[in-house]
């Protein structure tokens, strides 16, 4: 906020560039709000118009009103997306798939972590070289082959192909490499000490995990959990291919239809807000988490 | 631990059998406890990637009652025949060698601006990030109606008095409008990976240059540069494979129009595979895309080896 403390800044503003540059502190901090602004009145354009009538948002397009709440507002664009589609039904399917993607995650990748952190056993080195080096392959490239496959496998009922459930929009998502990579990581920075001694108590290795290591995971389970969920929620390219039916689509897909019928952007824009905003107010919540979480997956280069 | 306590010097023979069977269970322990992973990574991941090998030589499609034929190299014949399918490439690797340095280059302008340990700079790195937890459907619908030829950008440009034009209609613009807004919303997730590199570079490096006189910008070049070298590895490959994953942006924005201006290599195998269901070409597609997404790793993880060495 001020020149003074920003004198202290390491690496951008330095005490010698400032004698000679008495107005470089002011430059950068007008920099840094001209960028708040770049980046967050799209999204406050959003949210605004979502209250607003088609025509108010394209009659306050030229002013400043078009990023704040005024004329006539109203919740009708968010009645009318009730109305319009399933909505209810979506946002559920939503919260279902990636809530489970989620919790079997956690439990699947750090059962394997914990295998390969903790125990030894042959065969272990060349496991993790295999998870490790599938973190190259982006999913976008094996997507058609997949979609494919899963349309070969048998499901649980005995038929034949996995489209159109829930199943298939969970289950391939549950084991991830770059999870089991973090909880690896982790684990081995518990000490092992911690084991022999509930070893020799006559604690089983699933004890161990369940009742020591997981209790003192809960930074990396935070992690996993939110590199998991975004992805999980913002999934597109595969329930677009895997689902038909309006009864297990997701919220991501299901804005579409908006494209298909006479477009209101008011509607497309309180669709997008309901679907937006609940991971914003949790990403302001738990915004040290979530930034601790995105650096850590730096870590892997 | 109170048993080993309690007993001392009688008591090591049976904790040394325990330990003994633990070490023989271990094995067994070890692998069941990695199966389900396994088993998922063996049959969601491992066959997957094996199979866009397989498949991209037979005529495999999505819903067929006859089953695939070996079809040897028709499907590439094909593929290296299409002028789409040039085009896409063409299109995805512009799009890659324009953002890949400007995104990069940007996200690091950010990661120092609010690099400084003074008030409010949570406050920007918050809103910075703001379009990364923002999905990139929403953040495609909400940049197509601002791209619109009377939306918010043209709207705002007018009050310049300067005539925007169509963005996403005009083949000129189209892909430039979506690079623009790709790079504008995953900015600041490399900011923050940015950001966590310059917290590894101790700050007595700082203090030293300072004290021997070194200027912002010789501070940046000699101090700030080389400490970020892993960081900079990472961020390269991670956004050339993004920009190459290409898909969602052109899926809800344009279709890949107009006149296959914006049609990238994904969208193609995706048109392919999933809408006219061939899913043996939409394998080749996948492949070539995997070799080249695995040639970039490659040579840009060589380049900044070769680098590390030279120091």
């Amino acid at each position: 906020m001020t020149a003074p403390l920003d004198a202290s800044a390491k690496g951008v503003v330095h005490a010698a560039g400032e004698k000679r540059r008495p107005w470089l502190p002011w430059a950068v901090q007008a920099l840094r709000i001209a960028l708040c602004l770049v980046f967050g009145l799209p999204l406050l354009f959003m949210i605004v118009s979502s209250f607003k009538p088609d025509t108010q948002i394209f009659g306050d397009l030229g002013s400043a009103s078009a990023f704040l709440p005024v004329g006539s507002l109203s919740l009708d664009n968010y009645q009318g997306v009730f109305e319009r589609v399933p909505f209810a039904r979506f946002l559920i399917n939503s919260v279902i798939i990636s809530v489970v993607t989620v919790g079997l995650g956690i439990v699947v990748n750090s059962m394997a972590a914990f295998a390969l952190s903790r125990l030894k056993f042959p065969g272990q080195k060349l496991v993790l070289g295999v998870i490790l080096a599938t973190l190259i392959v982006p999913f976008e490239t094996m997507a058609l082959p997949l979609l494919w496959w899963v349309n070969q496998l048998p499901y649980f009922d005995g038929s034949i192909g996995w489209l159109d459930t829930y199943e298939v929009q969970i289950i391939p998502f549950v084991a991830n490499a770059f999870s089991i990579y973090l909880f690896y990581q982790y684990f081995d920075s518990i000490p092992k000490e911690l084991d022999e001694a509930a070893t020799v108590d006559g604690a089983s290795w699933f004890r161990i995990y369940r009742s020591i290591v997981m209790p003192l995971a809960g930074p990396a389970i935070a992690t996993v959990a939110i590199l998991t969920f975004l992805p999980a929620w913002n999934s597109y390219l595969w329930p677009l291919m895997v689902t038909q039916s309006e009864s297990i689509r997701p919220a991501m897909v299901g804005i579409d239809y908006f494209k298909q019928m006479n477009v209101s952007w008011g509607q497309i824009m309180a669709y997008a807000s309901i679907i937006t905003v609940p991971v914003l107010v949790l990403f302001v919540a738990f915004q040290r988490a979530f930034i601790n979480s995105i650096a850590s997956s730096g870590v892997k280069g | 631990m109170a048993t080993t306590v309690v007993t001392d010097a009688p008591a090591s023979d049976p904790v040394r059998r325990a330990r003994r069977t633990t070490v023989r269970r271990t094995a067994g322990v070890g692998w069941a406890m990695l199966a389900p992973a396994a088993v998922l990574m063996i049959v969601f991941l491992i066959i997957p990637i094996l199979l866009t090998f397989g498949l991209a030589f037979t005529n495999a499609r999505l819903i067929s009652p006859v089953p695939a034929k070996f079809i040897g190299i028709d499907n590439f014949v094909r593929l290296f025949g299409s002028a789409t399918f040039w085009k896409s490439l063409l299109n995805t690797v512009i799009f890659a060698i324009v953002i890949v340095p400007v995104q990069s280059g940007l996200a690091l302008v950010l990661a120092l601006l609010v690099n400084a340990k003074v008030r409010g700079t949570n406050f920007f790195r918050t809103v910075y990030f703001l379009p990364v937890v923002t999905s990139m459907v929403v953040v495609s619908m909400l940049w197509m109606f601002m791209y619109q030829q009377n939306g918010l950008i043209n709207a705002l440009l007018g009050r310049l008095g300067i005539v925007g034009p169509d963005w996403l209609g005009d083949s000129r613009t189209a892909l430039f409008a979506l690079i623009v807004m790709s790079a504008w919303q995953a900015m600041g997730f490399h900011m923050v990976i940015w950001l966590s590199g310059l917290q590894t570079i101790p700050g007595e490096l700082y203090e030293a240059a300072s004290l021997d006189g070194a200027s912002t910008w010789q501070q940046f070049a000699h101090v700030t540069w080389p400490g970020l070298l892993q960081t900079r590895t990472f961020i390269l490959i991670t956004i050339t494979i993004a920009a190459f994953s290409l898909f969602t942006q052109v899926n809800v924005m344009t279709q890949g129009g107009p006149l296959d201006s914006t049609s990238t290599v994904v969208f193609q195998a995706v048109r392919t595979g999933f809408q006219q269901q061939q899913t043996g070409y939409a394998s080749s597609i996948s492949l070539v895309f995997f070799v080249i997404v695995l040639a970039v790793s490659l040579v840009q993880r060589y380049l900044t080896r070769d680098k590390e060495l030279k120091r």
